[in-house]
């Protein structure tokens, strides 16, 4: 370690030979610079993901401030504390910032942007230029977004579904679906750059079969933002159209399809599911084969697997309209195609067990999200299955059962995933260890609360509640008390990493290279924080991603 | 530009052997540099198939639901003006080829020309789809509150009462130079009968269809111009020789995706209607 | 089963109140069991696993295992099949839900911001409620004014979209009487919440009851009323005295005499709208065949029928099944016929097409 530092050390004090003060710390990107300039106009990829991850988490805190105001309402069923309207806009709010400012961006934009070219052994994405506007796009449609959601605010529901947004709906419905646009640009741009990123960027001796499963993950993301995106930005395009000019496109009244916005609509939007949700897995890969200290099992399969999700992903969207009076024939086609997406799904959860199984399993806190992630996808999944059957889709489509299914999906699995990669990652990223008591606190407070709100949702669905309900019938009370006193622990546990995270940059114990022992490249060949340019030379590429073998005895036993 | 600057300086420790100057640091070689430049331009134009792709998707499906309407509609649009415009976008995909062409054998100038040619042909369309548009404003085509098919149906079979027996050249300056007579606008009960009309509103989305294809299509052109000029400025510097073109080729595949995609609304827009003989 | 007319108790599972939700039910327990039985399996493996393999000491490696093809298949074989079961099974009770049996009444259901308004075929229309009786199959055509709702009976496990410009259907036969919850799933705009009603399932009888009772109901139940105070009902209950109006509408009749003159026999003519309304004003237009002319009904003009009566009787004609027509009460009086009637039979010819 030492001599590695000195190393380091020299190197600093011989690049910045302009400053004065001695080299204390090794160069790295955080270091290198530190005027405001030097970061808001960065082209390094590690910086651009951590202007990401400050845009992100104020994101989720607003997310998070309209999802308390919903289920507060919630309370009781009578609408005491908001009006319908406040309501609506505020379910509004929460679904856009959630989903196009939250968790579109939050893996991809944040880790995905930081580790990838990492990953695969390079300096930089291939258009560096381009990762720094698409982080443009992302604020200045999240700010339009934002106030747009705020002031006047939205009520059509995420799905801005026709002729509701088109003609009868009040607020900046335009705003809004300007925004999307943007933000959609954005997402496009990301994707665009970690496919050329991968393709053509890797480093010598790093085939596709060597990069880590997260890279896989990030792969098939951007394949799907590359191909869904474009096609919501049209949508909304045309809703725009309709909704300034009146063409008429959507519109019954003038010969329109409301039906045809919905399979647009859809086209993405279901696809952008698989956006949230695929990173989380890629995470997932990474953190039970390193907290077991094993290679993976099933490499191969389980980067397939993402792929497979990602196209199967396309074919399904009609199993949102099951009910909308789309042809018989359709909606048995979409049935089936819908449960080919279970199938990839349950391999790599079978696959993670495989690789715990005789591992040397760690507890650290990543660790512990992992474990929380597998028990909220695995719920969020298998819920699934009641939606995509038909039989039983007809009296859940459009319950809480479904808002119950897709929390799971979203909240359990994808922000579990994220705040794992989070944990697992941010000593890398900061160069400071955060404190493992906390963070298990953390974890713990999440899995618990998460399953208190939103486990009663799946009977309020059975029972009927339909979701996008200012008020509802008294006898269903107890079940919305018992979620929202659970969305209250919930809070809690997202607030203390809000906490301990930043206090670890003050307090936090200097992060070793490799703390959790692990085999990729961003461990075995970066300093903590990285060098600006990630590497001095290109790094040795090993055969297998996840050899532990290879490790050097000193990055096992440093791992306390 | 700082943090670029000071990359610089932190590689010149150990990247001591002479770079190509647009060479950027985070690539190996200028090879490696062009691979993923052109994948990036086509991994765009995949993103811009789908995003045309939705309309076409809307198209197919109202053609399918209202297909006499649409290929009554579509005998409305001037198809002259559409080969016209047709071959004249098709010319200047091969000058925009022939840009590339020079620009690979590192002739500064020639590219400078065909650049020039390529942007003029692309003026010379937007200039021919402006009276096209126009014409269609003057009939009460645009589907907004004023939109009227009985009227531009009115229309249309007095000016082809007119146009009779004249030459054809004289037809199609007529269509560019040809004074207008004045014509009463209908009148607003006119415009709102017309609205219930089933075939008005079956044709009205036949036009929201194509203004929305051509004016996305048109709004292509206008950055592909942007484009041009950005290359055209940097060529005049000599940027460009047989070991960096990568610009060039880049801007030329994305205009022969806009050409490519007029030679598929061309054919859909405007050749259905032909062989009722309507008013042809 | 709890009846969900106790409304405040606390319920887990919603009831079963009619014919399709035992099998929506049936089919839902078998998921959730495989469900169960996955989701417990992978939580017992997870839980063994981190305990029996934690990390015992730092320097354990323990040897990957690449791969196991036989296990592999066998975690992408079983899953396969489990959920082609799942959906084989899903369709074929999806099509008892969809596939409306074809004896089924039919009642038209409008869905605008933020109302149901339902149109029974009796010419009752009810708004955010549903009166039906046990037992009866009943289809509902669906359409919506405004925007897209939804129409959603969870007790009875069935919802339709209802979008505009478009008629959707849906069918249920409720098995238990009660009250059941009616609500808009679709997300429509301010008063989404509000868009609620009951559905009422009654006993037959109880049905009956409700049918009558319904004064203010509709044009039927308006044509109904008029239909004893114009006193119609004196004759047209007796087949002697006039025809019956059972099931008539838009059936051919065979007539008698027309504009006054015998006519061949076979001669008919349409029973729809216009019929009944020239009939109405001008009973000698067009006499059924074996009954006299002039007609022994008296003139129905617009002093004694304005048009939107004469709609409602016409409602109520329509709706008018075998063996509907009510018993003719003694203290109505024979309506004489007006010294008029026959003067103004030459009428129709100009004024009523």
């Amino acid at each position: 370690m030492s001599t590695i530092n000195l190393d380091r050390g020299l190197i600093a004090g011989a690049d910045g030979g302009t400053t004065t003060a001695p080299a204390k710390a090794p160069l790295n990107y955080l270091n290198c610079e530190s005027t405001v300039a030097s970061w808001l106009l960065t082209l390094d990829h590690k910086r651009i993901g951590l202007l990401y991850l400050v845009g992100i988490t104020a994101m989720f805190i607003l997310g998070g401030t309209f999802a308390s105001l919903i289920r507060f309402e919630l309370l009781t069923p009578k609408g005491d504390v908001l009006s319908g309207d406040s309501y609506n806009k505020t379910f509004t709010a929460h679904g856009v910032v959630m989903i196009f400012l939250f968790l579109i961006p939050s893996i991809p934009a944040v880790l995905g942007n930081f580790l990838l070219p990492i990953m695969i052994g390079t300096k930089d994405v291939a258009f560096p230029r381009l990762n720094l506007m698409s982080f443009y796009l992302y604020v200045g449609g999240g700010i339009f977004l934002s106030l747009a959601l705020l002031f006047g605010g939205v009520d059509t529901g995420w799905t801005f579904y026709t002729p509701l947004s088109s003609s009868y709906a009040n607020g900046n419905v335009m705003a809004a679906a300007l925004g999307v646009f943007i933000i959609g640009f954005s997402s496009i741009l990301t994707g665009l750059n970690f496919i050329v990123t991968i393709h053509r960027m890797r480093a010598p001796g790093m085939t596709w079969f060597r990069m880590p499963l997260f890279v896989w993950a990030m792969y098939a993301t951007s394949l799907v933002q590359v191909l869904g995106t474009p096609v919501v930005a049209i949508t909304v395009s045309l809703l725009g159209f309709e909704r300034i000019l009146g063409v008429g496109i959507f519109d019954p009244r003038l010969g329109g399809d409301p039906i045809l916005f919905q399979h647009m609509f859809w086209f993405y939007s279901h696809p952008a599911v698989y956006i949230m949700i695929i990173p989380s897995l890629g995470v997932a890969s990474e953190l039970v084969t390193t907290f077991s200290r094993k290679g993976i099992f099933g490499y191969e399969i389980i980067a397939c697997s993402s792929i497979a999700i990602a196209i199967f992903g396309f074919i399904v969207w009609a199993h949102h309209m099951f009910t909308s009076g789309i042809s018989p024939y359709a909606a048995m086609v979409f049935s089936f195609l819908t449960f080919s997406v279970a199938i990839p799904s349950g391999i790599k959860v079978f696959s993670w067990l495989a690789t715990m199984f005789k591992g040397s399993i760690s507890y650290a806190s990543p660790m512990m999200f992992f474990f929380g992630f597998i028990g909220l996808f695995t719920i969020g999944g298998m819920t699934g299955l009641f939606l995509s059957t038909l039989g039983t889709d007809i009296h859940l489509h459009d319950t809480y059962f479904v808002v119950a299914h897709f929390h799971y999906i979203m909240v359990g699995g994808a922000i579990m995933g994220y705040m794992g990669g989070m944990h697992y990652w941010w000593p890398k990223i900061t160069g400071k260890m955060y404190s493992e008591l906390w963070s298990k606190v953390s974890a713990a407070l999440i899995f618990v609360g998460f399953n208190f709100t939103f486990f009663p949702q799946f009977f309020l669905g059975y029972l009927g509640m339909p979701r996008r309900y200012h008020e509802y019938p008294e006898e269903l009370q107890v079940l919305n008390v018992l979620s929202t006193v659970g969305a209250s622990v919930l809070a809690l546990g997202y607030i203390l990493p809000l906490l301990y995270l930043p206090g670890s940059l003050f307090f936090g114990a200097k992060a070793p290279k490799n703390p959790w022992g692990a085999s990729t490249l961003e461990w075995t060949e970066c300093e903590s924080p990285p060098h600006p340019h990630n590497f001095e030379s290109n790094p040795p590429i090993p055969d297998h991603v996840y050899d532990y073998s290879q490790l050097s005895k000193e990055a096992v036993r440093v791992s306390h | 530009m700082s943090a670029t600057n000071t990359h610089k300086d932190t590689t010149q420790g150990h990247d001591t052997h002479g770079h190509h100057p647009a060479l950027a640091h985070h690539f190996v070689s200028l090879e490696q540099q062009h691979e993923a430049n052109i994948l990036g331009m086509w991994v765009f134009l995949v993103t811009e198939v789908l995003f045309f792709g939705g309309m076409f998707t809307a198209y197919a499906v109202y053609r399918f639901k209202f297909n006499t309407m649409f290929q009554e509609a579509s005998n409305q649009l001037d198809i002259t003006l559409g080969c016209l415009n047709t071959v004249v976008l098709i010319l200047s995909s091969l000058t925009m080829a022939m840009a590339v062409r020079s620009a690979q054998m590192g002739k500064a100038k020639p590219i400078l020309g065909y650049l020039a040619a390529t942007a003029v042909l692309g003026f010379a369309f937007l200039g021919v789809k402006y009276f096209e548009w126009k014409h269609d404003f003057e009939v009460h085509l645009i589907p907004r509150a004023d939109f009227c098919w009985d009227y531009a149906k009115e229309r249309r079979v007095e000016a082809d009462h007119h146009e009779k027996g004249k030459p054809f050249v004289t037809k199609v300056l007529g269509k560019f130079i040809g004074h207008h007579e004045e014509h009463a606008p209908p009148t607003t009960d006119r415009i709102l009968a017309d609205k219930k009309n089933p075939e008005s509103q079956q044709a009205r989305m036949f036009f929201v269809l194509y203004f929305a294809m051509t004016g996305v299509h048109a709004i292509h052109m206008l950055v592909g111009f942007g484009l041009i000029a950005a290359v055209a400025f940097w060529a005049s510097k000599g940027t460009y020789g047989p070991d960096y073109y990568t610009p060039v080729e880049v801007l030329g595949l994305y205009w022969h995706f806009v050409d490519i995609v007029w030679i598929f609304l061309f054919p859909l827009l405007y050749l259905l209607g032909a062989h009722l003989g309507a008013g042809h | 089963m709890v009846n969900s007319m106790f409304a405040s108790e606390f319920q887990l599972f919603p009831t079963q109140a009619s014919s399709v939700a035992p099998a929506v039910d049936l089919l839902t327990l078998f998921i959730l069991a495989v469900n169960v039985g996955i989701t417990v399996l992978v939580m017992v493996l997870l839980v063994v696993f981190a305990i029996l393999f934690r990390r015992k000491s730092e320097s354990d490696l323990p040897k990957a295992i690449h791969g196991n093809v036989p296990l592999e298949i066998f975690w992408t074989a079983i899953p396969s099949v489990v959920c082609l079961v799942m959906f084989f099974w899903g369709v074929k009770v999806w099509s008892e839900i969809v596939v409306a049996p074809r004896d089924a009444t039919e009642i038209y259901v409008v869905g605008r911001q933020w109302m149901w308004k339902l149109q029974h075929p009796g010419g009752q229309r009810e708004i955010n409620s549903l009166h039906i009786p046990v037992g009866s199959t009943f289809k509902m055509i669906v359409t919506a004014e405004d925007v897209i709702h939804s129409f959603s009976i969870p007790d009875f496990r069935v919802k339709v979209d209802a979008v505009p410009g478009r008629y959707s259907q849906m069918w249920f036969t409720a098995t238990k009487p009660g009250k059941y919850h009616l609500y808009c799933t679709e997300f429509c705009g301010t008063e989404h919440s509000r868009m609620i009603g009951w559905v009422h399932v009654m006993e037959r009888e109880d049905y009956s009851r409700w049918l009558n009772e319904q004064a203010e109901g509709g044009d039927g139940l308006q044509g109904r009323k008029l239909f004893t105070k114009l006193q119609c009902i004196t004759c047209h209950s007796d087949a002697n005295k006039a025809p019956l109006l059972e099931e008539i509408f838009r059936k051919e009749r065979e007539i008698g005499f027309m504009d006054g003159k015998p006519v061949a026999p076979g001669t008919r003519v349409l029973a729809a709208e216009s019929y009944l309304r020239e009939s109405i004003r001008y009973p000698n237009a067009k006499i059924h065949r074996g009954f006299s002319y002039p007609s022994i009904m008296p003139v129905y003009d617009r002093d004694l029928v304005s048009e939107e009566e004469l709609l409602q009787l016409i409602t109520y004609i329509r709706s008018l099944k075998q063996g509907d027509t009510p018993a003719r009460t003694e203290e109505t009086p024979s309506p004489q016929p007006t010294a008029g009637g026959e003067k103004t039979f030459a009428a129709p010819g100009s004024g009523n097409k």
